[in-house]
């Protein structure tokens, strides 16, 4: 998922540069999502599919209506399901269609794959009433259905926007659209960059829309890691459990006992040396002859 | 001629007593006794007294001795200069009693029911009293068994209210029945019916237990023989789900079980004759038909059975006057029908309640057993109405419906009496009367109540014979606020605060500052007292102080240290825990000693609501900067009725007093509470409440508050979590309410953005916000590589856990295919969702705790058997150009800009889980005063025990090898599971039974914070997740360190002085 918001960016910019330089805008899809939607083998694809359609033409105002054909052997199906948009408080119209290919998978999951969103271009009317948003800081809502198999579904998913973090050169959306099978959880909606809290009052340049739809759907959690015995017996240890020494040798534990003791003992040793020395020069003769003898022997040579 | 040899034992005792001594001093120091920064101070300050006592014993030897320690021994006095030294050890030890003494390591148990362990304070609760036994007949311990709504069984002790013993059974144990079975064994019925246990009446030891067979719902009947003798023939009987069992009080063998699915049969009574072994089962079939069976009480046979169809049609209400009759109140509640079923034979007689009482409306039998009396209550008013022999009713007397009575109980001479409580005033009026003659009253007592226990709930009498051998009675009431207290002579014995086994709601609020002047502390002490406090002191260490003295031993020593202290403290260790309990009633802690500072009923503002119930308990006015002088207050919210729509009342009450300000009837419903992060210039916080229509009111409801909030009024959002319909909607404010009721204060609100989870595979079973108050100190992390991580704390970020509606029932009840568990972040004011991960094959229940920008969850994994923990710490990304360390010390950033919901985000979010071996109850996080210290994490488990765990075990960033880096960043290997360390329990071998919530609140000290668990016991204790490392011990004495100091400075010049002087000398001989 790190990738992701890098890729989104970077196709958020070759849109702009595609907007920008060409005279000619299409809604063409810049990616082909099929691969996307097959990566992932099991229906709860933690890629998301995103389009990205600078769509500025407006199509013949549609009813918001859900057409269904079935096209393929292999379950696949054509949805599509309207965007409506309100302006403040006002009753919500039809704003765009996005158009999907539903999947079925063999295990009865569905997701929605190469999907395109294509734009209606504000009136005259909703134009006023997006100026009036803007002077009043208001609200700009869309909606979607909930379910896009069975719309509206439960309920609708409303998302909304302070109207003047919209408008740039042109107006600029980004839909991320939060999906579970063919369910729609939630929808965000914004401007793609940033929209500091003082806002200021900004007409757009252009009343044509930037939009960037992307697909999510839910990640799976990693499963928790089982280590192996040993591991985990090494990682215990450093978990504070005491730590079984190494056996170590006996000299090794008790050197610090050993060499003094080792010391006293040949003092010892010397010391009895030492007497057993003198023990037999003082049992030969007698002491006080031999401190004569040693200070006879002195004797002449001091003098 | 002396040997020399003399020294020796001296020397061994001296080298003992060195060896001994200089290791467990060490020890000592090094222990959690003295605070950590303090245990190299106090080595190298015993060392620095080991060289002045070097100096000392030179200059003694040198200045006074020296004519006793000569060059010749035999000249000298060397026997002197030994006399000296032990003339110096003597006082040595003197010195050395006196200072342990003053050591308090733990102090023991005092004797009003509160264990001081060395750390933390526990109180001991029992919940809202359902049932009492007394148990009074044999000499020793007088009793009473009590089973509460709590799901407790206990053993008080009558005389002083102390809990003998005391088991409380899981959530889902109701307690249905308790009785005394052959006078040694306490049985109890729990589980709608299901389970029978008998506990030993002397220590609560779990003595048998047996399920019973249970196959539908339907109310439970315990029956307990009366006779003493231990006999097969006199089994318990039970009636629950469905089958009547008979059950061995003996060894809880199951002697024969009866079923009465198949009928839809209620047992209503079940009367067991003594002597014979018949026992009638009276009860009714789809409350139209009555039945009687004759059951052999050895094998259980039907012996007879009869049934009679009543056409009106059973309330339900019943009750027994006698043992072959009973009085039902039929379909309509206006006929009485008394029912006897002598002999299997049942007849029916019927009296309208009309022609008792005149302007009757719908009557309702009250739950008092009464011989041949019966309870009614009609028109507000308790009428006694006599049951003749024949059936026939009669009215006997009529009491106010305020009246609290008891079951009768038999008195001498083949009477029973019953007793009665009613209030007057500020007094409650006790009286037992002669259930035959109501005007014979046994005894009439007046005793002076406060006003905010309520009124009285519940009457349990007991009598005794008193010295003069005449008839007393003891009577148990519990009253309205959920206490327990015992009256005898006209006096309240004891009383138990049992609110506290049911707190809803708690904050915790600061207390007064110490004034100049009237500091507990400067109470005056006489040099007698002092001395008499010493020798008070020595006696209790000398193990010759009587009990009394112990006690004022502990008194001086609260005192001393004042922990118990009314005033705020330097490090705010001393505060006020509020709680709110479900009777609604408000209770002020202090954190010191746990005593009940002041106690609050809640009142009602009108005379439409009896009493509201109190929902939630809110910070109401914190004085800050300005107005210090305004005492703080909190807010509670209570309700009058029991749902959602019910009006609101909110109460202002005085933190310091205890008293309400003002309570007022707001007129509209509460759903919802928010604290705004505004105040006025009181300090009062702004509330909006949200009701059921939609609408937003505002509090206070003045002009200031309201320019304050229209002033913000762009930026107010709030959410609405619909967990039944599986939406969460957020919403802005619109405009000023229309309508003819509306005031200023009421705003409509729009809807912004909903997030609809599919019904058919999410469901919502918690969500959770992190607290509003939480301080946090370091906006980013930095790490190993010198890059900076972001934290993306926001306030406005709500955690959603769904579960498949499948797993959304017990563990274990569904197979790892048909559950998972999704996560949700979610940004509160534009709806996005910032984080998402699903966990297949897992369950609910989910605890989880938010702080900072992470979420730690504790859910259940049906393919490993096992619990887990996640956490989720979530960065933000687009503050991530500055990343370089560098940037952010020159102060080229960008983090000061205000950040705003509306922008993009990018969010980076890791993840981790670990197993956890146990099963959870609640989940806390530390918090302090600046957010510096880091965190523990508190599990209350299904121990119930609080379990302190490290954050940093729960750190999505560990690794199976961190590098030599990583590790100096103290991350800790990963492993598959969290390790729970003995040592880590802060409750140590307390357990706070039944535990549901643990509250955090910091305390004044960065290290410190004060935790606070609630469940029918409280439990409170300081913890220092970092250990103190910004203070010494509360009572360390400066002036002793010094002291000391000054002493060794002193002695160490004296020394040096007397050295010069000598070695002049020298140099002068």
């Amino acid at each position: 998922m790190l990738t992701m918001p890098k890729l989104t960016l970077l196709l958020f910019l070759t849109s702009l540069l595609l907007s920008s330089s060409l005279a000619f805008q299409s809604d063409e899809l810049l990616l082909d999502d099929v691969e996307f939607g097959l990566e992932g083998a099991n229906h709860r694809s933690t890629e998301p599919v995103f389009t990205d359609s600078p769509a500025s033409f407006s199509p013949p105002k549609q009813k918001p209506s859900i057409r269904k054909r079935y096209s393929d052997p292999d379950l696949d199906s054509k949805i599509q399901f309207t965007l409506e948009h309100a302006f403040g408080d006002s009753d919500f119209t039809s704003a765009g269609i996005f158009s999907a290919r539903l999947k079925t998978w063999s295990h009865g999951g569905q997701t929605l794959t190469k999907l395109r969103f294509l734009r209606n271009e504000f009136s005259d009317e909703e134009k006023d009433a997006f100026n009036n948003l803007l002077k009043g800081d208001d609200f700009y809502r869309i909606r979607l259905p909930s379910n896009v198999v069975t719309p509206p579904g439960r309920e609708y998913v409303i998302a909304s926007v302070r109207a003047r973090c919209l408008p740039r050169d042109g107006l600029d959306e980004h839909i991320v659209i939060h999906m579970d099978g063919a369910n729609i959880l939630a929808v965000s909606y914004g401007s793609p960059g940033a929209c500091p809290y003082p806002r200021q009052l900004k007409l757009p340049g252009k009343w044509s829309f930037n939009s960037h739809t992307i697909l999510k759907s839910s990640e799976q959690a990693p499963r928790t890691p089982i280590f192996t015995e040993e591991i985990l017996g090494s990682s215990e240890n450093v978990e504070g459990e005491a730590e079984v020494p190494v056996e170590r040798s006996f000299w090794a534990k008790y050197w610090m006992y050993l060499i003094p003791l080792g010391l006293v003992v040949m003092n010892a040793v010397t010391q009895a040396s030492n007497m057993a020395e003198e023990q037999p020069a003082g049992s030969q003769g007698q002491p006080p002859a031999a401190i004569q003898r040693v200070s006879g022997s002195a004797a002449p040579r001091r003098r | 001629m002396l040997s020399a040899m003399w020294l020796l034992p001296y020397m061994i005792l001296g080298g003992i007593a060195e060896a001994l001594i200089s290791v467990a001093q060490n020890e000592f120091f090094y222990s959690d006794q003295l605070p950590n920064s303090l245990s190299s101070v106090a080595t190298t300050l015993s060392g620095l007294g080991m060289a002045a006592a070097s100096l000392v014993s030179s200059w003694i030897v040198t200045a006074t001795c020296r004519s006793w320690i000569t060059e010749d021994i035999d000249e000298g006095h060397l026997d002197y200069y030994y006399w000296l030294m032990a003339a110096l050890s003597l006082l040595n030890v003197v010195y050395f009693v006196w200072c342990s003494n003053s050591y308090d390591q733990n102090s023991p148990p005092s004797p009003d029911l509160l264990v001081s362990t060395c750390r933390g304070k526990h109180q001991r609760y029992i919940g809202k009293v359902k049932h009492a036994v007394f148990h009074t007949q044999k000499t020793g311990r007088k009793r009473v068994i009590v089973s509460t709504e709590q799901n407790v069984v206990a053993s008080l002790d009558l005389r002083h209210g102390e809990i003998f013993w005391r088991h409380v059974l899981g959530t889902k144990d109701a307690i249905d029945g308790v009785d005394i079975a052959l006078g040694k064994y306490v049985i109890t019925l729990s589980s709608e019916g299901s389970t029978l246990r008998a506990w030993n009446l002397p220590d609560g030891q779990m003595v048998w237990e047996t399920s019973l067979h249970s196959a539908q719902q339907s109310k439970s009947l315990l029956s307990v023989p009366i006779n003493l003798k231990v006999d097969k023939d006199y089994p318990i009987l039970v009636f629950g789900g469905g089958y009547l069992h008979a059950v061995s009080a003996v060894d809880g063998e199951l002697i024969w079980k009866k079923d009465f699915t198949a009928e839809g049969f209620e047992v209503q009574r079940v009367l067991q004759t003594p002597g014979s072994s018949i026992v009638y089962v009276l009860g009714f079939i789809k409350s139209s038909e009555a039945v009687v069976y004759q059951i052999d009480s050895k094998s259980g046979e039907v012996v007879a059975e009869k049934s009679v169809v009543f056409p009106g049609g059973f309330s339900g209400e019943i009750s027994s006057v006698s043992s072959d009759k009973v009085v039902v109140l039929d379909s309509t509640r206006s006929i009485l029908v008394t029912i006897g079923f002598l002999d299997g034979d049942i007849s029916f007689q019927q009296t309208r309640i009309s022609d008792l009482v005149e302007d009757s409306g719908k009557a309702e039998i009250l739950s008092p057993l009464l011989t041949n009396i019966l309870a009614v209550k009609v028109n507000k008013r308790t009428v006694f109405v006599r049951v003749g022999g024949e059936g026939k009713l009669e009215v006997v007397d009529s009491l106010s419906d305020e009246t609290a009575m008891s079951d009768s109980l038999p008195v001498a001479d083949e009477q029973e009496a019953f007793a009665s409580v009613h209030h007057e005033g500020s007094k409650i009026h006790l009286m037992v009367k002669l259930v035959d003659d109501l005007e014979t009253v046994l005894l009439r007592e007046s005793i002076q109540m406060d006003q905010h226990r309520g009124r009285v709930h519940k009457v349990f009498i007991n009598n005794y014979i008193k010295t003069d051998r005449s008839n007393g009675f003891r009577a148990l009431i519990v009253m309205e606020d959920h206490s327990l207290l015992l009256l005898q002579q006209g006096a309240i014995v004891w009383s138990r605060e049992e609110g506290l086994a049911s707190v809803t709601d708690v904050t915790i609020a600061e207390l007064p500052v110490e004034k100049d002047g009237v500091s507990v502390a400067k109470v005056e002490h006489t040099l007698l007292d002092w001395l008499q406090g010493h020798v008070l002191k020595l006696k209790g260490t000398l193990l010759l102080a009587s009990p009394e003295d112990v006690a004022a031993i502990q008194e001086m020593r609260m005192k001393s240290s004042g922990r118990s202290k009314l005033t705020r403290d330097h490090n705010g260790f001393r505060k006020l825990i509020i709680a709110l309990t479900r009777a609604g009633k408000l209770f002020a802690l202090h954190t010191g000693d746990g005593r009940i500072v002041w106690s609050m009923l809640l009142n009602s503002p009108n005379k439409f609501c009896e009493r509201p119930s109190g929902i939630s308990l809110y910070q109401w006015q914190v004085p800050h900067h300005h107005a210090m002088d305004e005492n703080p207050s909190v807010l509670v919210v209570g309700r009058c009725g029991s749902d959602s729509s019910a009006p609101g009342v909110l109460s202002f009450v005085d933190v310091y007093t205890g008293k309400e300000i003002s309570s007022s009837d707001i007129g509209h419903s509460v759903v919802q509470v928010m604290p705004l992060p505004y105040t006025d210039s009181t300090e009062q916080r702004l509330h909006l409440i949200a009701d059921t229509n939609g609408h937003v009111h505002l509090y206070p409801k003045t002009s200031e508050a309201l320019t304050i909030f229209q002033r913000e009024f762009q930026n107010v959002y709030w959410y609405t979590v619909e967990a039944d319909d599986g939406i969460i909607r957020g919403h802005a404010m619109k405009s000023s309410c229309s309508g003819e009721t509306a005031d200023e204060y009421c705003f409509t609100t729009r809807e912004l953005w909903t997030v609809v989870f599919p019904s058919e595979s999410e469901k919502i079973i918690s969500t959770l916000t992190r607290k509003p108050n939480e301080v946090v100190h370091t906006q980013a992390k930095v790490n190993t590589d010198q890059d900076l991580l972001y934290k993306y704390v926001s306030r406005n970020l709500l955690f959603v856990a769904t579960v498949s509606p499948k797993g959304a029932g017990e563990i274990g009840s569904v197979t790892p295919e048909e559950s998972a568990l999704v996560v949700y972040l979610i940004d509160t004011i534009t709806g996005r969702i910032l984080h998402r991960l699903s966990h297949q094959g897992c369950q609910g229940p989910v605890h989880a705790v938010f702080s900072e920008n992470w979420v730690v969850y504790h859910y259940f994994n049906l393919r490993a058997h096992k619990y887990e923990v996640t956490v989720v710490e979530i960065y933000d990304q687009s503050r991530a150009e500055n990343k370089n360390v560098w940037k952010l010390v020159l102060g080229k950033h960008n983090l000061t800009a205000p950040i705003s919901s509306y922008s993009r985000t990018e969010v980076l979010t890791k993840s981790q889980s670990y197993f956890f071996a146990q099963s959870v109850k609640s989940i806390a996080v530390t918090s302090t005063a600046k957010g510096i210290t880091s965190k523990q994490l508190l599990i209350g488990t299904i121990g119930d025990q609080i379990l302190a765990l490290d954050k940093r075990f729960v750190d999505p960033r560990r690794t199976l090898n961190p590098s030599q880096a990583e590790k100096e960043e103290g991350i800790i290997p990963l492993t598959d599971s969290l390790p729970i360390i003995p040592q880590a329990y802060v409750t140590h071998s307390l357990k706070v039974e039944g535990l549901r919530g643990i509250i955090t609140a910091p305390a004044k000290l960065e290290s410190t914070t004060h935790v606070f668990a609630y469940g029918v016991d409280l439990f409170y204790t300081r913890l220092a997740p970092s250990k103190t490392y910004d203070s010494l011990t509360d009572d360390f004495s400066y002036a002793l360190l010094l002291i000391t100091i000054v002493a060794l400075v002193a002695a160490i010049y004296i020394t040096w002085v007397l050295s010069e002087k000598k070695e002049l000398s020298e140099k002068w001989r």
